[in-house]
């Protein structure tokens, strides 16, 4: 077994990670994945009717990046809550950035602990594409 | 752009809801979910795999026709404000039913920031177990924008 502690306390920060260049395809992916085949986010010329540059990324398709990202950080079994909140619009080529940090701890009678973690999906110009935060109960650390 | 509707349908009140159906939870979907959001965490992979924390997005895709609440508002104007996800314990894994029911809980307004009225309405989606018991919930936030050179 490996030592695989990690310090979570308010202010930890989880490393950055960089999804993109995005492309079509992956919009594309998205749409069929979920269900959702608006066409703003894979037909050009229905996008560009409609006052658009070009097709845009699905607003729930970052917010699925940024569970990836987070997911990763604390544990595809400890979410609880996720929350985003969808601020800009993201464009093929855009490249992401996710990031996190843990907001409040908040220990239970069991050994187990409540984090709350706020996350941001940016863009490469720094603006902020998605605005979240999520819950996760991180089961009590084994004794010895 | 022109402001026509059509045969739009009655928008649902607060506290309306939808007809409860029924969600499976299903092993592929996860797997095709997961590559679309670039995830190769094992949790999603396998027969024992769990949903990712916006998975649940995918059930609308089981809901027939008349089970859906009614937001009313004007499709070029419609924007997705917020989504959140709750989990009351486990998170459901493939092979598990569940019984979704939406449920129009809210609605306000706010003044638009180049002037008229932004209209906001809350849909919440309960998801049960088939004995009852509530294990997780959606709740989307969704805005109607001022309409264009309205009033001010």
């Amino acid at each position: 077994m490996t030592e695989q502690t990690i310090a979570i306390a308010p202010g930890t920060t989880a490393p950055a990670r960089e999804f993109g260049p995005l492309t079509r395809q992956m919009f594309v992916r998205y749409s069929g994945a979920s269900g959702d085949l608006n066409p703003m986010h894979y037909d050009d010329t229905m996008a560009r009717a409609a006052g658009n540059p070009s097709v845009f990324s699905q607003g729930m398709h970052q917010s699925a990046l940024l569970a990836t990202f987070a997911t990763d950080w604390l544990g595809a079994e400890n979410v609880r809550r996720f929350h985003v909140r969808f601020r800009e619009q993201v464009w093929p080529d855009d490249v992401l950035t996710c990031s996190g940090e843990v907001e409040t701890v908040k220990m239970n009678g069991d050994g187990s602990s409540l984090v709350t973690v706020s996350l941001t999906c940016s863009r490469q110009t720094g603006a902020v594409a998605i605005s979240g935060s999520a819950d996760f109960l991180l089961p009590a650390p084994h004794a010895g | 752009m022109t402001t026509a509707t059509t045969e739009a349908p009655e928008p649902s009140a607060i506290g309306a809801v939808g007809t409860p159906f029924e969600v499976l939870v299903e092993r592929g979907k996860i797997r095709e979910f997961a590559a679309a959001m670039q995830s190769e965490n094992p949790a999603y992979q396998g027969p024992g795999a769990i949903v990712p924390p916006t998975f649940l997005t995918t059930a609308t895709s089981w809901a027939p026709p008349g089970s859906r609440v009614v937001v009313g508002f004007d499709r070029r104007r419609l924007l997705h404000g917020e989504q959140e996800y709750i989990f009351h314990g486990p998170l459901p894994r493939a092979g598990d039913v569940l019984i979704a029911q939406e449920r129009l809980i809210e609605r306000y307004a706010k003044p638009g920031k180049r002037g008229g009225e932004m209209q906001f309405a809350v849909v919440v989606t309960e998801f049960r177990s088939p004995t009852g018991d509530l294990v997780a919930e959606a709740r989307g936030t969704f805005i109607q924008t001022a309409p264009k050179g309205g009033p001010s």
